[in-house]
């Protein structure tokens, strides 16, 4: 599952001027002519130089749903609107910092409540139409709009009042917060600039959810992205051509993107698209489990495979912590006994087998973890978090404070009970379409086997899985992993705080039901709100060891970022941070890019 | 040869073949759901008699393997180290035909653990994985096609007896059960049934499951057989003498079903086990870590093992000499049918 707190999103639709004008734009004295057109201010990028033209494709597990970032809530929608939409502020997915997009500067004010942004000058949506404040502060009223139920809302509703902004020239506009905004800047990545010109009347309408489905007119929506909508063929494929307006440049002065074409295949799961790379159908891949990493690199044959480090993905273990009031079965009320039961939650923490689940479920490429942030996370990282190694006895020595004891069996198996006699006995949910999960499972069942806990592993299937931890909340524990989108510590704010809806052991609380969460949630609302990064650090940090304290979340091992591109393949520099390989996709290019566009 | 002695020969075979299976913790070297962490996906070990220096040795020794540095399955022959095998050997705790506690184990070493069939993801031994794998494989095949079969007799010799409307409600039933696509209807049962199922729940659930949409074919049979074997003239004359329905179905009409049920047995069984097979292959069936040979082949859908570990194929191969052992043991019964058995005993009474 992935937390998005406001699910980022980015898209358009575009129609199809100016088809094979896009090479002519490219071409070096075209972009000379266009660095002097002084109404331009162009953001140059550093880095290797790449040759014009050709077209990529990539894999996507399954159809993206929607291209309009107003309702686009699943990976593969949202990994298709990044490469069409842009945002103010961006967050380069490399060094994990900010950096100037379609805002070239920025203020923010001493007390830190008013962001003065100023765009670049002569910026234009993908259908040529020029984009200014007012595009800004349409794009902000429409996230605001409560009718339009946008998931962006959340994140700029700060301090309990939302974000109000002001336009004051055709270039600058001012954005006004009740409190502090501890992560600053970072609030505006993702979030995609949308055309007024087109989306206008439709919003007056209240018909903006119609727009932008992948069969819709391509001249219903345009971006500000690097790439537009051509084609779309259901159930195959979504074909993307270049935008000839983008606002980038290389450092020669080159137009970016590079490419003439990206080109999105439909395919049904991980193993076929490791197939089509294999067989040389589709140029990049990212998301690769370890066991297929290692199948592809045995044999490296016109292409190369990647591990960029551990990324920001935390697995983990949790249990049924709600409040499931009177109504509730009396076998269920005696295992939530044992759950609430911080000494039963820190046992079982201490007889998960980490370093099994690294080697075992991603063959070595992964990390263990004791908290939340992960290695992959390169400033947030809690150093004085405890890494106890694995330990049954102190896991049983818990157990036994706890009040639990044990009885021997007939074949000298012994079983844990607890003080009313009864045999611990729970079942783990785990998701049927993640093997890498499904494997933890089966690890954490054989330790906890050891400790005399009868554990059950139930696949199910991701969303009946989902529907029972946040709704039904019939389940007793579960294992799970979350990927968050950026390395601040708002975007698990969800996870963290009692009212949200990720908070998984016992989501979306009125009230904290216990005193360290009603903690966790202070500190976390301070950290947001504080004004320098040692700070937020100090707060951050306690909250990160109240957690591994009562082992709410029993934290398991993050996978590395794994991915592959074609030897041909230039500028391939995968990320920790979504999207992982298509982050610079206007800097990919071909090395032979030239032929592939004449064939 | 003659068809007794076929069948008895087949019969053998598969004796043979469920003894392994039935003496599994005997004939496996360790426990099936034991991890061995250090070992994922080792291959399996080869037998040797000579070792490095040429040597001979009785008796038959294995190579260790290291884990070859910097890589997670990629193992190498230890050959400075041989290890030989010994035999009925003390080791894991089991319960010899489900019951009695025992520890002799046909073959083992003192030290390291040996893998004859090679390990899986996570360091469990194959070779003892299909053996125990095999018992409920092999159990939910007999168990569902006997209960299929005792369902398809009764309801068989009822509606083929007495006919009417009876045997119309019955047939038209058993045909509406005939038409399902019986996977999807395994499907739809199972996903009505709990979900959190240990492991003896859900085999039996599983067997109740395949029993209950298998009975139609058998039913049809068996009322057929009673139709035709109800109008012979020694039924008649019994029923003159003032032999009532049951006396007539216990001493003259089930009879003849014998060979026709043999029969379907026969083909039944094998069918059953594939279709326990398919239901664990697809996650429905009894839950890990408990093997069944649907388990070990849900490996397989993962294109990494597939190009990756020969020897988690082994699975598949395994159910091979079982289904020719039922296959050919239902051709044998074939044979000399019912029918022409019949045709001599009315030919008789005609002289």
């Amino acid at each position: 599952m992935r937390n998005y707190p406001a699910i980022v999103a980015r898209c358009r639709i575009l129609f199809r001027l100016f088809l094979g004008f896009s090479a002519l734009f490219c071409h070096p004295a075209f972009a000379h002519a266009q660095q002097n057109n002084s109404n331009e201010e162009l953001l140059t990028l550093p880095g290797e130089v790449g040759h014009c033209g050709g077209r990529l494709v990539v894999s996507l597990r399954g159809e993206p749903k929607t291209l309009n970032p107003l309702i686009a809530a699943d990976a593969r929608s949202r990994e298709v609107i990044g490469v069409m939409q842009a945002d103010l502020v961006h967050i380069n997915r490399a060094t994990q910092l900010i950096e100037p997009a379609l805002a070239k500067s920025w203020k923010i004010s001493p007390d830190g409540l008013t962001y003065t942004l100023v765009l670049r000058k002569g910026l234009k949506f993908s259908d040529g139409q020029p984009m200014d404040a007012d595009d800004v502060l349409f794009s902000f009223h429409v996230y605001l709009d409560e009718n339009t139920h946008a998931p962006q809302r959340d994140l700029l509703i700060v301090g309990g009042k939302p974000i109000v902004v002001r336009k004051v020239d055709a270039q600058t506009v001012v954005f006004q917060m009740a409190k502090p905004y501890g992560a600053g800047e970072r609030l505006f990545d993702g979030l995609a600039i949308l055309p007024r010109h087109l989306l206008e009347q439709p919003f007056q309408e209240g018909k903006l959810a119609q727009i932008g489905s992948l069969s819709a007119a391509a001249n219903q929506w345009a971006g500000l992205g690097p790439f537009r909508l051509r084609e779309y063929v259901a159930g195959q494929r979504l074909v993307l051509e270049r935008n000839p307006y983008y606002w980038k440049s290389d450092s020669t002065g080159n137009r970016l993107p590079y490419l003439d074409e990206l080109v999105f295949l439909f395919v049904p799961n991980a193993d076929a698209q490791v197939l089509k790379f294999q067989s040389g159908e589709t140029d990049l891949i990212s998301q690769l489990g370890a066991e297929n990493f290692s199948v592809l690199s045995r044999r490296q044959d016109g292409y190369t495979v990647t591990d960029a480090g551990p990324g920001l993905e935390y697995n983990f273990l949790f249990f049924n912590l709600n409040d499931l009031g009177e109504k509730a079965p009396a076998d269920m009320q005696r295992k939530q006994k044992w759950f609430r039961e911080v000494k039963f939650r820190q046992a079982v923490s201490a007889a998960a087998d980490r370093e099994a689940i690294v080697r075992l479920v991603y063959q070595g490429r992964g990390a263990a973890i004791w908290g939340l942030v992960t290695p992959g996370n390169k400033r947030w990282g809690d150093t004085n978090l405890p890494h106890p190694a694995r330990s049954l006895d102190r896991a049983r020595a818990l157990l036994k404070e706890a009040g639990f004891s044990w009885t021997t069996g007939p074949n000298g198996e012994s079983t844990l009970q607890d003080s009313g006699g009864k045999p611990v006995e729970f079942s783990i949910l785990t998701s049927s379409s993640n093997a890498d999960r499904a494997k933890m499972a089966a690890i954490l069942q054989d330790d906890l086997q050891q400790l005399g806990m009868r554990v059950q592993v139930v696949p199910l299937e991701f969303r009946s899985l989902l529907d029972r931890v946040t709704q039904s909340k019939e389940y007793d524990a579960c294992v799970m992993g979350i990927a968050s989108y950026d390395a601040d510590p708002n975007s698990d704010i969800n996870v963290w705080l009692s009212s949200g809806g990720t908070h998984l052991w016992n989501p979306s609380q009125t009230h904290p039901a216990t005193p360290w969460e009603a903690e966790i949630d202070h500190l976390i609302e301070d950290q947001m709100s504080a004004r320098t990064f040692d700070q937020r650090k100090k707060l951050y940090d306690r909250a990160q060891e109240i957690l591994a304290e009562y082992q709410s979340l029993i934290f398991l091992a993050s996978p590395d970022i794994l991915a592959g591109a074609k030897n041909s393949v230039g500028n391939f520099h995968p990320a920790v941070l979504e999207p992982y390989v298509l982050w610079n996709v206007e800097q990919l290019y071909l090395k032979n890019g030239r032929e592939n566009a004449a064939q | 040869m003659s068809r007794r002695r076929k069948i008895a020969n087949w019969l053998l075979v598969l004796g043979a073949l469920h003894g392994i299976v039935l003496c599994a913790g005997f004939f496996a070297p360790y426990n099936p759901v034991e991890q061995d962490r250090k070992n994922p996906y080792l291959p399996p070990m080869r037998l040797h008699f000579v070792d490095s220096r040429k040597h001979l040795h009785l008796r038959p020794f294995v190579y260790s393997f290291q884990l070859r540095p910097g890589t997670f399955d990629q193992y190498v022959e230890d050959t400075a180290h041989p290890r030989s095998l010994k035999f009925l050997i003390t080791g894991d705790r089991y319960r010899m035909l489900g019951f009695l506690p025992a520890r002799l184990h046909l073959f083992g070493t003192d030290s390291e653990r040996i893998y004859l069939l090679g390990t899986d993801a996570f360091g469990r031994d194959q070779l003892s994985r299909i053996l125990f794998g095999g018992q409920v494989s092999l159990l939910a095949g007999l168990l569902g096609a006997g209960l299929t079969l005792l369902m398809g007799w009764c309801i068989g010799a009822v509606a083929g007896h007495f006919g009417g409307g009876c045997d119309d409600v019955l047939m038209r039933v058993a045909e509406l059960f005939l038409a399902l696509p019986w996977l999807y209807l395994l499907f739809a049962i199972r996903a009505f049934l709990p979900l959190t199922v240990n492991p003896l729940q859900a085999f039996f659930l599983i067997v109740a499951v395949i029993a209950a949409v298998g009975w139609a074919r058998p039913a049809r049979l068996v009322r057929g057989i009673v139709l035709s074997a109800k109008e012979r003239d020694f039924v008649r004359a019994a029923r003159g003498f003032g032999a009532s329905n049951l006396y007539l179905l216990r001493r003259h009409i089930l009879p003849e079903t014998s060979s026709v049920l043999l029969t379907q047995a026969a083909i039944l069984i094998p069918q059953y086990v594939l279709a326990e097979m398919t239901l664990s292959f697809l996650g429905l069936g009894v839950p890990e870590p408990v093997p069944s040979w649907g388990n070990l082949l849900s490996n397989l859908q993962q294109y990494s093992v597939l190009v990756s570990y020969w020897w988690m194929y082994l699975s598949a191969l395994v159910m091979v000499p079982f289904f020719l052992g039922y296959l050919g043991l239902a051709s044998a019964l074939q044979e000399r049918p019912g029918a022409y058995k019949m045709e001599r005993r009315s030919l008789g009474s005609l002289a």
